[in-house]
């Protein structure tokens, strides 16, 4: 954060960004539903590099069974790491980071899934990230939404997400690893976009106010795309096209 | 180790038909299922390889990075390789620490590679008694439908088939990366580990989740390229007759040769 030096041109004068995007352009993103056999749901993401893999089970019973709820059903999430998905291996053990990023992206599918029909029982969804490159909690909660639908799961909306940030003073679209690191600001935001409500927003780097509202703004923005891919792999699964739009 | 829940029919039916010289998915008992190799699953690791055997799947990711050596092997690199049940594989498989059937897996696969001497670890020293280079081998299993130990393997050999390490110099005490002089990892062998389960009298190859729930017992024997066996496991609540043994013994010979066929094209395929 903070403008750190460095020898990396994010954005050149051309508007161009260190990976040949430009600024309000995300990286190449492909979703595919369904793909595990076991899973009662699963979708499989590959935004940039990041590759991330999902898998749902539930609604089932609870264990421990001190956790059930007789009102509602509980969502629970589990955002993990592989050892050889980031440069340097990582400790198989869940960090603080990952718990976390569980944690927000828990909330941020909460009020999408329609729990209250299914009191005294867990859904229970697994994020296993693969490869990662920046951004792998939107890319991972667009996965989930999207693993969710398949396995049959009532929501009220998906949940599209995307980042938008600041580089070179510039507000861009989905900031990837070096922009992350290298940039003045990350904001990961997750969005439903039929019910117009941001369920995740998370924020590292200084914004003015103009510079905020155009930050959401432009996730936003971004959400809408994930969002007709989310689409597009649920028709290509369930009606086996990628439909008209 | 996944204790799904088989019920009674299916048992009888899978005897019935052993009986009669068949498996329930149709297979020969000498027959492997089907194997997948895609061995540019993560760009990122070092090496890696998206496995399906059968509905078995796992990918294995291999990072090589320096490392201290152990105190009494400086004068050899390290070799540690992992298996993880991932939650999303099976309904029951539970978040947490490994339970004994997983840390076996892990020990059982580990061991395969390692006893094989497949990759040659003295070739992999920056600098005796200070620094070495470390192969971390890491197999996630993403769908299970039994037989996780060969699948397992299979990622594993595959992953450390197509891994590039790069190359470092010690300088001041810390290695340093030289630029553009990536190799092949060393590799002296192709390890082939072939798991059989045995129901009642029936030796059989590759078992199902649906064998391996009801299977009285099981082996699992790593063969190299030269036809040596190099690593022995076995399981189960049942006994093997030494003629059982060796007819084992030979199968995982014959197996593990056409197994090693298909790891050669992932070499030949780079």
């Amino acid at each position: 954060m903070g403008g750190r030096e460095s020898e990396l041109v994010l954005l050149d004068e051309n508007g161009i960004r260190c990976d040949g995007r430009k600024i309000d352009e995300p990286r190449k993103i492909m979703i595919r539903a369904g793909g595990l056999k076991n899973a009662d749901g699963s979708a499989y993401i590959e935004f940039g590099d990041n590759k991330i893999l999902v898998g749902v089970f539930g609604p089932r019973d609870v264990h421990p069974k001190h956790m059930s709820n007789t009102d509602t059903g509980i969502l629970r999430v589990r955002y993990h790491m592989e050892p050889f998905s980031v440069t340097e291996r990582k400790n198989p053990a869940p960090s603080r980071r990952e718990i976390e990023i569980s944690k927000v992206i828990k909330e941020a599918l909460e009020p999408a899934v329609m729990l209250e029909k299914f009191p005294r029982t867990a859904v229970d969804v697994f994020i296993e990230v693969l490869q990662a490159d920046g951004g792998t909690r939107c890319a991972a909660l667009s996965a989930a939404s999207v693993a969710l639908a398949d396995a049959g799961i009532p929501m009220r909306d998906m949940v599209a997400a995307c980042a938008a940030g600041k580089v070179a003073d510039t507000i861009i679209l989905d900031v990837n690893n070096e922009e992350d690191q290298a940039g003045q600001a990350d904001m990961p935001i997750g969005y439903m976009p039929n019910l117009e409500k941001i369920t995740l927003l998370q924020l590292d780097g200084v914004l003015t106010p103009e510079e905020y509202k155009k930050c959401v703004e432009t996730g936003i923005n971004g959400c809408k795309i994930v969002y007709d891919l989310q689409k597009k792999a649920l028709q290509e699964k369930y009606f086996g096209s990628g439909g008209d739009q | 180790m996944m204790a799904g829940v088989i019920d009674e029919l299916k048992k009888s039916q899978i005897l019935e038909l052993l009986a009669q010289g068949k498996r329930i998915d149709g297979r020969a008992f000498d027959e492997t299922r089907e194997l997948i190799i895609d061995t540019d699953a993560i760009p990122k690791a070092n090496g890696s390889a998206r496995v399906r055997l059968g509905d078995s799947e796992v990918v294995c990711g291999v990072k090589i990075q320096p490392d201290k050596p152990f105190p009494d092997m400086g004068d050899k690199g390290i070799f540690i390789c992992t298996a993880e049940l991932l939650p999303l594989s099976h309904p029951s498989v539970e978040t947490g620490p490994p339970g004994p059937d997983v840390i076996e897996l892990a020990r059982v696969v580990d061991r395969g590679i390692r006893e094989s001497h497949m990759i040659d670890l003295s070739q992999l020293v920056i600098a005796k008694d200070k620094s070495v280079v470390g192969v971390f081998a890491d197999n996630v299993v993403v769908d299970y439908d039994g037989n996780l130990f060969d699948t397992c393997a299979y990622a594993a050999t595959a992953a450390i088939l197509s891994s590039k390490t790069p190359k470092w110099d010690l300088k001041d005490d810390v290695p340093t990366l030289v630029e553009g002089q990536e190799m092949d990892v060393p590799v002296t062998t192709i390890p082939v580990s072939v798991t059989m389960g045995k129901i009642g009298n029936h030796i059989i190859v590759d078992p199902n989740a649906d064998e391996w729930d009801i299977m009285d017992a099981r082996i699992t024997i790593t063969t190299d390229s030269d036809g040596n066996i190099c690593a022995l496991q076995k399981g189960g609540d049942e006994g093997f007759s030494l003629d059982e043994l060796l007819k084992c013994g030979e199968i995982s010979i014959k197996v593990g040769s056409q197994i090693r066929e298909k790891l050669k094209q992932v070499k030949g395929g780079n």
